[in-house]
């Protein structure tokens, strides 16, 4: 393998790793606000014990959050040298943005975190929520533009190989920004109520009773149905603006290969690549049409329409299938809990649905990787679509396998012992025990 | 002032600012784990980590401010430093991941574990030591490049005496900084015995700090004279440093004013800090790249100021909050609020 390969995986590895733990940085402190705020609001002590059990195990994801980030962060230059070297001059500012956004989130995590008894009013404890949620989602949204530029590069002229004419504000709201930063904010903040959601899922399944666990649930569910919806609608606009702006990504995940009106949308099924013919496939007709244009009617670009050395890989179409999948299923789990208690004879907390939210958990985190997966994979084989390829961009440095499982053995470690700590930290105590010791008996 | 000058001095000032804090933390994860083998983990520890956690993560962003400013400013630099710290700097970086996470395990996890405070006490030294291997490479000799290739010339950096020169001096500058800080933190604690033990750290300390600066300068000389003569030039600013080190060191043996002992530190390093940058310009990397061969486009350049104001608006109240929450409240600082 090439050195060109052993930055990819690298950077995969380490992004893969990283974005588990960035997409709960950015969505739990939207909870914790929320629980806190209710907590006080109501007088309920329930959500404001809550609110600090969730920080509690927020810091140690925020830990492995911020390692990972610095990671990536120096690794952009360290494996892509050429790559930093021509767009630095374009996208330097939401990079230095997004620390900023980092900084601000940083302090106030700080404060938060050891400030609960020190104000009279809890208002001002609470206020102090703000900050992070503007700081976690600020840094997410600035180092999405970044991306967005690789997707959609805008900004400046190419003459004679050097970038002229920059524009940093038009490289930063290039037109991919819009729908990705969208569906990144939405699926995270969704990712995180059903991480949540599976906490106490998994404590009641365990015979826990507290109503404690039955309110945590409730609030998640009841978030989670609207920001599942928020999330399909970010996938939908992200899929309009794909067939417009970069339909070969599109294409791709579609197994599309003939520009046409009329097209079908494909779900699963076999692919030969020499005949293009997909066998045992779900084919929905006029679906990608009508996903692609909103009109049954509409034209899809196909991979045809583009040379060969400019696909994408085509297993990117089971990445796609599967995160939409994943998309609906859950928005189908807090529909279904939000209903049942209307069905007179069924109640909310069985077995079934406990189960279904505890799944959800996990593979709410598994969508946003293979959403990250398919929306990166899909710009191959550019690293600046349309300007620089991958194989341009990489160090010439021959040791990245050695850094690679330099890597590999520390996000073992890392994840290892972040599981172990996580699962310690609420084993030892769980929120009865808290209740109980804080005098909350309701 | 020039976009290149304007942009290394705000570059610069927030290295020096991630040497401060950062050395503070690093010597604390040190001499927290060297109490624990002591015997004195009791006295020294709940102060140490008093101060550290509420800002343990603020340290972070520092650096990573630093690294993603001067690629923004100088996107040249990504390709001579990028493309030869490939392993130097991910060795730092997994010494820096190991220590972020396991503080938040040790501290915010379940109970206290002897094997996340040696991972925590020693990756305080060993990274100060391997992040100022980027000073060493940037006085030229260490890196051959040919066309596009930029290689590190691994053998010449670890026989360099001058590597060496300003390994020792990194380490024993965030030994000497952090022992003075908490000299200071715990007086303010009115923690005697803590403040006595620091006050011994601190007062040795100085010692091999003094002695590796010299021979830095000596290894300068040998390596790089243009770099040498240049900071001949400046040589009033080195001279500052040594005052403010010889007045920090009187004021911690007279028990006196241990607060302005610690500005006096501070001012010490930032003399010394300035002036090798300021002996270094116009050189990024000698003698590959100068601050006018590896600048960003002027728009480019302006943007990246008006945003640095803008967010440094935001920053500076933030911090002061921070700062007047818990290093300058007392109740605090004694250990009063939890």
């Amino acid at each position: 393998m090439g050195t060109v390969d052993w930055s990819r995986y690298l950077t995969e590895m380490t992004l893969a790793f990283h974005i588990l733990f960035a997409t709960v940085g950015v969505g739990v402190p939207v909870f914790i606000s929320l629980a806190e705020w209710i907590g006080i609001r109501k007088k309920d002590e329930h959500y404001s014990l809550m609110a600090r059990r969730w920080a509690r195990g927020f810091v140690i994801t925020v830990a492995v959050g911020v390692v990972t980030g610095t990671c990536i962060g120096l690794q952009l230059s360290l494996l892509w040298p050429e790559f930093m070297r021509l767009a630095g001059n374009v996208v330097g500012l939401p990079l230095f943005l997004e620390t900023f956004a980092f900084f601000f989130e940083a302090i106030f995590l700080g404060i938060y975190l050891y400030t609960w008894n020190r104000f009279s009013n809890p208002y001002m404890h609470w206020l102090l929520t703000l900050p992070i949620i503007i700081g976690s989602s600020g840094s997410a949204l600035f180092i999405t533009t970044v991306n967005s530029f690789m997707n959609t590069p805008q900004g400046f002229e190419l003459e004679n190989g050097q970038l002229a004419r920059i524009d940093p504000i038009a490289a930063m709201f290039n037109p991919a920004v819009p729908s990705k930063v969208f569906h990144v904010l939405s699926s995270a903040y969704l990712t995180a109520a059903f991480l949540l959601a599976m906490i106490a899922a998994f404590a009641m399944l365990r015979g826990r009773k507290d109503e404690y666990y039955r309110k945590s649930i409730r609030l998640n569910m009841a978030a989670g149905l609207l920001l599942a919806v928020l999330t399909i609608v970010a996938g939908d606009i992200s899929a309009q603006f794909l067939a417009k702006k970069q339909p070969e990504k599109l294409a791709a995940a579609e197994w599309h290969f003939e520009t046409g009106k009329k097209a079908p949308l494909i779900v699963g099924g076999r692919l030969n690549p020499e005949t293009q013919e997909v066998s045992g496939a779900f084919e929905i007709p006029w679906a990608l049409s009508l996903l692609a244009t909103h009109n049954p009617d509409g034209t899809v670009v196909g991979l045809n329409d583009f040379p060969k050395d400019e696909w994408p890989p085509l297993y990117v179409h089971y990445l796609f299938d599967a995160m939409v999948g994943i998309g609906f299923y859950l928005l189908a789990v807090p529909v279904i809990f939000l209903a049942l208690p209307r069905l007179k004879r069924w109640q909310a907390y069985n077995r079934w649905i406990l189960a279904a939210i505890l799944a959800g958990g996990p593979l709410s985190l598994l969508a946003i990787e293979l959403g990250w997966f398919y929306a990166e994979v899909g710009r191959q084989p550019w690293i600046m679509r349309g300007y620089m390829r991958v194989s341009d961009a990489a160090t010439t440095n021959t040791h990245v396998n050695v850094a690679f499982w330099l890597f590999a053995a520390l996000y073992v470690v890392l994840g290892v012992v972040c599981l172990y700590v996580l699962g310690r930290l609420f084993r030892n105590k769980p929120a009865e025990l808290e209740l109980e010791a804080r005098r909350i008996i309701l | 002032m020039s976009i290149e000058m304007l942009g290394i001095t705000v570059l610069w000032s927030f290295l020096y600012g991630y040497l401060i804090v950062a050395s503070i933390d690093f010597g604390a994860g040190f001499f927290a784990y060297y109490g624990r083998v002591i015997g004195m983990e009791s006295i020294i520890g709940p102060v140490i980590s008093r101060y550290l956690s509420p800002v343990w993560e603020v340290t972070n962003v520092f650096l990573v401010f630093f690294f993603v400013g001067i690629v923004g400013f100088f996107p040249e630099t990504a390709h001579y430093y990028g493309t030869s710290l490939l392993i130097p700097g991910s060795i730092a970086l997994v010494l820096l991941s190991i220590r972020g996470s396991f503080y938040a395990f040790a501290n915010y996890g379940a109970g206290k574990s002897g094997f996340y405070l040696l991972a925590y006490g020693a990756t305080g030294l060993l990274i100060p030591a391997s992040l100022s291997t980027v000073f060493t490479i940037s006085e030229g000799g260490f890196l051959d490049v040919r066309g596009s290739s930029v290689t590190l010339l691994m053998e010449e950096l670890f026989f360099s005496s001058y590597s060496w020169a300003v390994v020792l001096l990194a380490m024993s500058s965030v030994l000497f900084i952090s022992s003075t800080f908490l000299t200071y933190y715990a007086s303010r604690a009115e923690d005697k015995r803590a403040f006595e033990q620091m006050r011994f750290f601190s007062l040795w300390g100085g010692i091999p700090t003094l002695i590796s600066s010299l021979f830095v300068f000596v290894a300068l000389r040998n390596h790089n004279l243009e770099h040498f003569d240049r900071a001949l030039r400046v040589w009033w600013l080195f001279g500052l440093s040594l005052v403010a080190f010889a007045l920090a060191v009187w004021l911690i043996w007279q028990k006196k004013s241990l607060g302005l002992a610690f500005v006096l530190v501070m001012l010490q390093f930032a003399f010394a800090f300035f002036g090798y940058g300021q002996s270094h310009l116009p050189y990024l990397l000698y003698p590959d790249l100068t601050i006018y061969g590896g600048v960003t486009n002027e728009t480019m350049g302006r943007a990246l100021v008006v945003a640095f104001l803008a967010g440094f608006a935001l920053l500076v109240p933030s911090i002061v909050l921070l700062l007047r929450l818990f290093l300058f409240n007392a109740k605090y600082v004694k250990g009063e609020l939890t």
